[in-house]
């Protein structure tokens, strides 16, 4: 034997792209010493279903339902942010009414994702019981999905220039009935999550991901808040009826005092935006104006002027896991010359590798849930030849990315 | 009256063993033989049962209707009808033997113990010494499957389990040496034992570390005020032993599924894996007879005085052992497993090392004392005794 070989004390340990932690296809390398992490090494392209491609010959109003199953989760902040783009792009006006109800929208799936992460977070560390716990009260919010929406997942409440189902007056007790639930049972979640012994052992000092690191990686959405980064779209700009509403930026020092940037910080970011967004909720429903929900009623008028229209949209909208951006450029054909989506978890990838480093094995699967990964939503690229998988290097990126720049502008 | 097996008594007080007066070697070995295969067919079934109905009490703790009682024998019949996969670079005889010998081990350890107000089929030939041993190898024929498996979740995962076993030894081994300690002390105190027993005679006890013995003068009745407390000390550490023990949440970081998905048994599957199940199931059953045989000794018909027609004896003691060892299994299993969070293995030993062996020596400490009041001549508070004579019986 070589002397290296004897003196090699590390071993490798594949984690994906099939693993119990993994809710979908990531392929994590990890380099381990004992139960040590020593490197990482993150490998995508393993859900690339061409979504993008599939919309080349699709119109804007049919974008809108094949951009709602981008991800089974966020199946309402993907059209949202693609009809923020298009209406950039073509001019087009919005109800004011609807600016509430796309809220209300909005808020009530946080809620959804935010108390689905939270069972995902106790599976992770093995306490099943949390998991059925929480998701009980999600099932709540599931249904009010259901009553608002017709739908429980894909949702089909989005379209261009408005909404397509309006809150009557009829259906606001069932509404603030439900509100009253998720009140009630966020001080349970929030005392099983903030005070149990063995959750705080698990996630307090694991996965600390610093405030200079979360910059330095362009880090969105609870992921950086939680390390005290002020950066909620919500706030930043005034997209919807967010402009009207008293919203301000949630960090954990709210609750805590302090910001750590760990595991734990992150359970209690997510928790208090559940609470932020019962009170957008509350307050969406006080403030709704009356009127028409939606602009031009008659799809085929809409498509007819975006047909018409020329010139380039940025949707962007403050998703459950980050800020997710759509880019649209229309040429007055039937289908857009591009579409180009963004996903949070595409920024929340990189800051993976400073949470895990010197982390132990234990830690995986709740520090790579705790920036809630949605891989379906980031895969774009998958580079096969002849059956073969290669790897782009950063230059390789560049000159493509570059050339892809100058098609879409000339 | 105190509760104790007249019978297990004489067989050690008066001296002469009861084997020897068995001269028939034929007969002998038939009832060992039958024993056995008796003891198996109980572990098996009954070890599959509580599996079940940890599973659904647990399901009923989480909000969920949970799989029927009778699921793990479908999963056993499932299991040993699939395919037995053995992965390339695994080393296969060791891959193949580990569980089986996992499961010998666990099932020997039923010959020892007293089920259901009997005394253990091998008695005499073994203590509560060797069955620590036995407890061992199961772990250990793990750890060997895993490392065999070639799998790198395999060698974390019996990493893990021998580090885990490190931990939760000592503590178990100060609850044994207790006893066998309190017992052994007893033999001091003529009064007490006599008290008790109803002996004419002082007598020397053969062997303490014996669960006969154990089993057949109740901790509970030799001890005063101090002794209860220490009992109850060491009662507790034992529960919390047990699900590390049996690879249980929080303890279960050797197959902590969303960790290393299932550790040691990943590559595992098949019959294999069914061996590795029913381990786990006769397991269960073993570690909760120990903690009733060292606790919980009382047997219902003589609670209730009965004495025949024998049947009912039989009966009404089955019953009551296999209540208190569903009780057990409740208290240690369930209950835990759903009320916490998986720990990291560093978490474990340090919990082992130093909170429950620390919980372990206060109450070998508390008994000591308890005893030295009782037995020795210091005994400075007047009027120290056991609680039993408080109570009259």
């Amino acid at each position: 034997m070589s002397p290296e070989a004897t003196t090699k004390t590390t071993y490798h340990v594949p984690i994906g792209p099939i693993h119990p932690a993994l809710k979908e296809p990531v392929f994590f390398e990890f380099e381990i010493s004992g139960e040590r992490i020593i490197d990482i090494d993150v490998k995508l392209g393993h859900v690339h279903r061409a979504v993008e491609w599939a919309s080349r010959k699709r119109n804007p109003i049919q974008i809108l339902y094949l951009a709602e199953r981008i991800c089974g989760i966020c199946s309402y902040c993907h059209p949202a942010a693609f009809t923020l783009a298009i209406e950039a792009a073509a001019d087009i006006e919005v109800a004011e009414r609807a600016e509430y109800l796309r809220v209300i929208q909005g808020e009530l799936e946080r809620i959804t994702s935010h108390i689905l992460w939270a069972g995902v977070a106790a599976h992770e560390i093995g306490f099943d019981t949390v998991l059925f716990l929480t998701w009980e009260i999600r099932e709540r919010a599931m249904d009010l999905t259901e009553y608002l929406c017709g739908n429980r997942v894909t949702k089909g409440i989005m379209t261009i220039g408005g909404i397509r189902r309006d809150i009557t007056k009829d259906m606001l007790p069932r509404i603030q009935k439900d509100l009253k639930y998720f009140k009630d049972n966020f001080g349970k979640l929030a005392h099983i999550f903030l005070d149990d012994k063995t959750i705080k052992m698990r996630s307090q000092g694991a996965g600390i991901l610093t405030k200079e690191n979360a910059l330095k990686l362009c880090a969105v959405g609870p992921t950086t808040r939680a390390s005290g980064i002020k950066k909620d779209l919500r706030a930043d700009t005034s997209y919807f009826a967010y402009g009207d509403l008293d919203i301000d930026y949630i960090t954990p020092e709210a609750l805590t005092g302090e910001v750590n940037g760990d595991v734990y910080d992150r359970i209690i970011q997510r928790l208090l935006e559940v609470k932020q967004s019962i009170e957008l909720i509350e307050q969406c429903v006080d403030k709704m104006p009356a009127g028409d929900i939606v602009s031009e009623p008659k799809i085929a008028k809409v498509l007819a002027q975006l047909k018409k229209a020329n010139g380039e949209g940025v949707g962007r909208h403050e998703a459950p896991r980050g800020e997710v951006i759509h880019y649209v450029k229309l040429t007055g054909e039937d289908a857009p010359f591009t579409w180009k989506v963004r996903a949070p978890t595409y920024n929340n990838i990189l800051p993976w590798i400073p949470m895990l480093k010197g982390e132990q094995i234990a830690d995986i699967p709740i520090v790579a849930a705790s920036t809630d990964p949605c891989m379906s939503c980031t895969n774009r690229v998958a580079i096969v030849n002849n059956g073969q998988r290669s790897l782009l290097n950063k230059e390789q990126l560049h000159r493509l990315s570059v050339e892809k720049t100058r098609r879409l502008m000339h | 009256m105190v509760c104790f097996n007249n019978g297990t008594i004489s067989s050690y007080y008066g001296g002469d063993l009861k084997m020897l007066e068995i001269t028939d070697l034929s007969f002998f070995i038939l009832k060992i033989i039958i024993g056995t295969i008796g003891l198996i067919a109980f572990g098996i079934v009954f070890g599959l049962i509580y599996k079940g109905v940890d599973r659904k009490l647990s399901a009923h703790m989480q909000g969920r209707i949970g799989p029927p009682v009778r699921q793990p024998f479908r999963d056993i019949v499932k299991l040993f009808t699939k395919e037995n996969i053995v992965p390339d670079n695994a080393i296969p005889w060791v891959y193949n033997l580990a569980p089986l010998i996992g499961l010998i081990a666990t099932m020997t350890i039923l010959l020892y113990l007293p089920i259901g107000g009997f005394n253990p089929l091998l008695s005499n030939q073994g203590d509560l010494i060797l069955i620590l041993y036995l407890l061992l190898i199961p772990s250990l024929a793990m750890v060997i499957g895993g490392f065999a498996s070639g799998s790198p979740y395999a060698t974390v995962g019996a990493q893990r389990e021998m580090a885990t076993m490190i931990g939760y030894e000592f503590p178990l081994a100060i609850v044994i040496v207790t006893f066998a300690w309190a017992l052994g002390n007893q033999s001091l105190a003529p009064t007490v034992i006599q008290g008790i027993s109803g002996a004419a005679e002082p007598v020397v006890l053969q062997n303490t570390f014996s669960l006969a013995v154990i089993s057949g003068i109740p901790i509970w009745g030799t001890v005063g005020i101090i002794g209860l407390i220490g009992i109850i000390v060491l009662l507790l550490a034992l529960l919390i032993v047990t699900p590390a023990e049996l690879s249980k949440i929080p303890f279960d970081t050797p197959e902590a599924e969303t960790e290393i998905a299932g550790g040691l048994l990943t590559e595992y599957s098949g019959r294999n894996l069914g061996i590795f199940y029913l381990t786990d199931a006769v397991k269960t059953v073993v570690m909760a007879s120990i903690i009733v045989a060292l606790f919980f000794p009382w047997n219902l018909a003589e609670l209730l005085s009965i004495e025949d027609p024998i049947w009912l004896v039989y009966v009404l003691n089955i019953i009551f052992f296999l209540i208190k060892v569903l009780i057990v299994i409740i208290f240690s299993v369930t209950l835990i497993r759903v009320a916490i969070a998986r720990l990291k293995i560093d978490q474990i030993v340090y919990t082992y090392w130093l909170w429950i062996t620390l919980l372990a020596l206060v109450g070998l400490i508390c008994i000591m004392w308890d005893q030295q009041m009782i037995v020795s001549q210091w005994n400075f508070l007047d009027g120290y005794q056991p609680i039993v004579s408080y109570l009259g019986l």
